[in-house]
Order: C-alpha cells, then sequence, then structure tokens
C-alpha cells in the first residue's frame, strides 16, 4: 500500500463503528439489567472511538458524521438497523463482532495504514464479540420464549450478512476467505446455542454491498435527522 | 467483630450492652461494617438512603440519555456516554453496598417501581436543549458533591468506601459540565442564550436537591448523631451557593436570583427564598416528569424480564450440566 490513505476504505469501516455505536447508544436507560447498561455503552464507546479515528482519516470527523446525507454514507445496513428487542440487538452483535474480529485480525497483521488501528481495536472487538457470544448461548439455550426470539432475531438479520464480504476498495483482504471463517464461527456459535443457522439468501439479493454504495435501508433516514439535527441547526458553531 | 476497633473493642470487653458498643464506636468516629451489631433504625435509615441514592443514579440516567442520539460532536457525544455509563455503575456500587444491609437489589427495584422509595426530586425535570447536559453536570453533579464529599466519612464503612470512588467520578462529570457551558457561552449568540437558558432552569431544582430546611427535615437529626450526616442540609446549601457564584461568573452566565448577594458579616452570600412549594409537589409525584421516568424505568425492567430469565434459565442447566460431569468424573 502507498501512504495515502484510502479514503473509501476509512469511511467504510467508519461508518460502521459510527452507525452502530449510535444504535447501542439509544439502548442508555432501557436495557433489561443494570449489568447491560454498562456493556452496552462500553461497546458503543469502543465503537465510536474507532469511528473518531476512521473518520478522521478521511477528513474532519464532526463535518463527516453530521454534514454528509444518507446517500453518502458508507456503512453496512446491518449496522443501521433498528434495535428491535435484545435478541435483535444481540444478534446484529453478534454477527458485525465476529466480522470485525475477523477482519481488524487481518488488518492488524497487514503492513498498511489501518495497521495501528486494528491492533489496538481487535482487543476491543474480541470483547465485544465475547459479550454478543454469551448472550447468544443464553438466549438461544435459555427459555422456550428467549430461544423463539433469538431464532427469529438470526433469521431476520441473515439477509443483510452477505454485504460484510463485498470487497471495500483500499482493503487488501481475502474476503471469500474471511467470508468462510466467519460462517465456520457463526454457525458454531449458533450451534452450541441450539439454534439453526439460516437458510434466507446472504448475497445476490439487491440488498447485497448497497450501503457501501450509499443505498440503505428507511429507518437510516430517521436516524441521521436525529442524529445530526443539532449540529445543523447552528452552522459553523463549534461544541 | 469486623471493623468496630479500638475504643469499641474495649466496650465490649467490658461487657458493654450492644447499643453501648455500637455509641462507642460512632462516637470514636469509627466504621460501621456489615457484620457489627447496629440498631435496627440505623440499618433501615441506611437503606433507605442507599437505596434512594441508588435509584438517583438509575434514574438519572434519562435527562442525560435523552440527549445522546442528539449529541453535536462526536467528542462530546463520547463524553456524554462515558458518563450515563458511570452513572449506571455507580447504581450498581451503590446497590452492592446496600445488600450489605440484608436487602437484596430486586427488592430494592421493586420499592422503586412500585413508588414505595424516592430518588432525588431533580431528575423530575426535562431537559429540553443540549445546554443542559452542561447544566445537569455543573449545577445537579456540583451539589451532589457537595453532598457526596463528606458522606466519604459515613459511620458505615460500605456506603463510606462506595462514596469515595463515586465522588472521584462526579468531580471530573462536574469539570466537563462546566467546560461544556463554558464552550457555549464563549459561543455564538444563540449558543450563549441556550447556556443560559438552561442555568436558568436548573438552578433552583439544584438548591432544592440538599433536601428541605433544617427545620422541616424529619430525618436529620437522627442522621447527623449517627454521623451518616456530617452537616445541615441547610449548610450544604449555603456551601453550594458560595462557590458556584464564582463558577456562574467565570461562566460568564448569570444565575437566576436577584436576592443573591454577598453578605459581608455573615462571610457567605444571601440568597432569595426556596419555592418549598413546587418542592413538595414534585416529592409528592406531580413534577414534569415524574410519570414518564418511572414509567420508563418500569417498563424497561418489564420488557427485559425475558431476558433475565433466559440468563438465570441458562445458568441453571450450566450448573446441571458441570454437576454431572463432576458426577460421572
Amino acid at each position: 500500500m502507498t501512504a495515502l490513505v484510502s479514503t473509501d476504505a476509512a469511511l467504510a469501516l467508519g461508518d460502521d463503528a459510527l452507525v452502530l455505536s449510535h444504535r447501542l447508544g439509544e439502548w442508555a436507560g432501557h436495557a433489561p439489567v443494570l449489568e447491560e447498561e454498562v456493556a452496552l455503552a462500553n461497546i458503543a464507546l469502543d465503537l465510536l472511538g474507532q469511528a473518531r479515528i476512521l473518520l478522521s482519516q478521511a477528513g474532519d470527523e464532526d463535518e463527516l458524521a453530521y454534514l454528509r446525507e444518507e446517500r453518502s454514507f458508507r456503512n453496512l445496513q446491518l449496522v443501521e438497523q433498528p434495535n428491535g428487542d435484545f435478541a435483535h440487538t444481540i444478534a446484529r452483535q453478534l454477527y458485525f463482532s465476529t466480522y470485525q474480529h475477523l477482519l481488524y485480525g487481518e488488518l492488524a497483521a497487514l503492513e498498511g495504514e489501518f495497521t495501528g488501528l486494528a491492533a489496538k481495536a481487535v482487543k476491543e472487538v474480541d470483547y465485544h464479540r465475547d459479550h454478543a457470544e454469551l448472550w447468544t448461548l443464553r438466549l438461544g439455550d435459555g427459555t422456550e420464549e428467549s430461544h423463539r426470539r433469538m431464532q427469529q432475531a438470526c433469521d431476520a438479520l441473515w439477509r443483510f450478512t452477505g454485504e460484510m464480504f463485498q470487497p471495500v476498495p483500499g482493503l487488501d483482504i481475502d474476503w471469500a476467505g474471511l467470508d468462510a471463517r466467519w460462517t465456520a464461527s457463526v454457525t458454531t456459535i449458533l450451534s452450541r446455542a441450539t439454534l439453526t443457522v439460516p437458510e434466507g439468501p446472504r448475497t445476490g439479493a439487491w440488498a447485497a454491498g448497497a450501503g457501501r454504495q450509499g443505498l440503505h435501508t428507511e429507518s437510516f433516514g430517521r436516524m441521521l435527522a436525529e442524529m445530526q439535527h443539532l449540529h445543523r441547526s447552528h452552522p459553523g458553531a463549534s461544541w | 467483630m469486623t471493623g468496630v476497633t479500638a475504643t469499641a473493642t474495649a466496650a465490649a470487653e467490658t461487657g458493654a450492652s450492644h447499643q453501648a458498643v455500637f455509641d462507642a464506636a460512632v462516637a470514636a468516629d469509627e466504621r460501621i461494617e456489615p457484620r457489627d451489631w447496629m440498631p435496627e433504625e440505623y440499618r433501615s435509615s441506611l437503606v433507605r438512603q442507599m437505596a434512594q441514592h441508588a435509584h438517583s443514579e438509575i434514574i438519572g440516567m434519562q435527562p442525560e440519555a435523552n440527549w445522546i442520539t442528539r449529541a453535536p460532536s462526536l467528542r462530546r457525544k463520547a463524553i456524554l456516554m462515558a458518563k450515563v455509563q458511570d452513572e449506571a455503575g455507580h447504581g450498581l456500587y451503590l446497590y452492592s453496598a446496600a445488600e450489605t444491609l440484608g436487602t437484596g437489589r430486586d427488592e430494592l427495584l421493586d420499592k422503586l417501581h412500585s413508588g414505595r422509595q424516592k430518588y432525588s426530586s431533580i431528575f423530575n425535570y426535562p431537559t429540553l436543549t443540549w445546554a443542559d447536559v452542561g447544566a445537569i453536570g455543573w449545577l445537579v453533579d456540583g451539589a451532589a458533591i457537595t453532598n457526596q464529599v463528606p458522606l466519604c466519612r459515613c459511620s458505615y464503612g460500605p456506603y463510606a468506601r462506595a462514596m469515595v470512588r463515586i465522588c472521584k467520578e462526579e468531580s471530573f462529570h462536574q469539570r466537563q459540565g462546566f467546560e461544556l457551558l463554558l464552550a457555549l457561552s464563549q459561543g455564538t449568540p444563540e449558543q450563549h442564550a441556550m447556556a443560559q437558558d438552561a442555568v436558568n432552569r436548573w438552578w433552583w431544582p439544584s438548591l432544592m436537591m440538599f433536601g428541605p430546611p433544617d427545620d422541616a427535615s424529619a430525618h436529620s437529626a437522627q442522621s447527623m448523631a449517627w454521623k451518616i450526616k456530617r452537616h445541615s442540609n441547610d449548610d450544604l446549601r449555603q456551601r453550594f451557593v458560595d462557590i458556584a457564584v464564582g463558577q456562574a461568573e467565570a461562566l460568564g452566565l448569570t444565575l437566576p436570583d436577584p436576592a443573591l448577594r454577598w453578605n459581608e458579616e455573615r462571610g457567605h452570600h444571601d440568597f432569595g427564598e426556596i419555592d418549598w412549594t413546587e418542592f413538595w409537589e414534585v416529592l409528592k409525584g406531580n413534577g414534569p416528569c415524574n410519570e414518564q421516568r418511572i414509567t420508563q424505568r418500569r417498563r424497561a425492567h418489564e420488557e427485559g424480564a425475558w431476558v433475565r430469565d433466559a440468563a438465570a434459565a441458562y445458568a441453571t442447566k450450566q450448573q446441571a450440566q458441570h454437576a454431572n460431569g463432576e458426577a460421572t468424573a
């Protein structure tokens, strides 16, 4: 890689972290148990920290977060999905943190512009993955109701998982290999949790790869409206 | 006998009653620990105060969390998220400390949800603008610290130790709130106005955080005799006003009290009369957000029941498997 930072890659990874952090921030004061107030906020903060570093590599973090419109965001559709119930939040965390852990693991081993960030973030992400795995086991192999909800959440979010392995310009990664390792890891966890690996399509639909091109799902615009409103109401102000 | 040290041990050796041992320990500024004998009223009074304190941390997450998704910069958003996370952590410490007195978190939460235990009246006010986040940090956390620093010397050991840790984090939050308001005050005219408006709305409710005036405070005298409390409500309130006046000047903001002025003779600031009718109304449940706050808390708890049930069921299965594994090993 050259010394030039790949803006596409920094935005893709940065937007993933920014948007998921925002969704997790919506849980504050609503978690099922106090320990999860702490845990979800903790994960949200880690992700926000990653987002700030990545967006700063691509430009001014606040301009990028607050002044871009929906069509310019490069995050995966998976991370923008509404929180739903706790099972949906955990399924989203399981899918994404497993992906992020594998991806950052590879980036940390490569000599490139993201080596430093990935080496630091991979430790945080390992904790996120661990948290998601534990809750997947508890919910999947807990009560009948929690099993039903967890299965439903895994099924509902499955169609957004193929997009994670669409190549990102500027990232020199074996995407098919990453996909295979992700599938193996998620399959193991779901089966330990007595859950069935969903069977629906993961790629091929219009959705696969769309978020990376600025094509998002409907709830995303509303999320941005809330996130950006105050900043946009005071052009040029500092906070 | 844990915790009750030299003086009380001496009293115990002379065959003094439990009450005399306890009184001697309190008189000698020694710490009472969970396994020590204590009067039932001391125990129940502490449970009430610590539970209310823990509940305040948990309900207090709501007015600030209200702005997490709208924070105007990523730096401010990170600070606010960290603060709300700290509050959940403080709630956890305080519930644990209360549990050393023979109660349980579930029981305390149940009392909160059914309105049998209270939380600080301040959290029944709404956060209407971003500046409110700064005003809460500066004034509400400032008042809380003024109240809580003396609690670091409270006679009950687990409470005192929890307060040492909590006060450190609270001071940090307070500085951040001040800094947020300073940025607004020195920003655009709109930002300055937003900061002033927030201070106007939060000033009097912050003064109410110190509780009713000394002559109307039901628990004060006994709490002070037991050294749970170290200073009267009015003394702490005065201390807070004296500190806040200088800080408001540094911020370039005014405090909404025409009667506020330095009194050379007393060496303190005089200030106007608090609207005690409003205070008692909020305490009775008739404040702007009482209904909303408790409804959200109840809903989070009720909607989370299936998650807690799942965790318990999973833990039981794991234990059973573990036991089977040991039996066959």
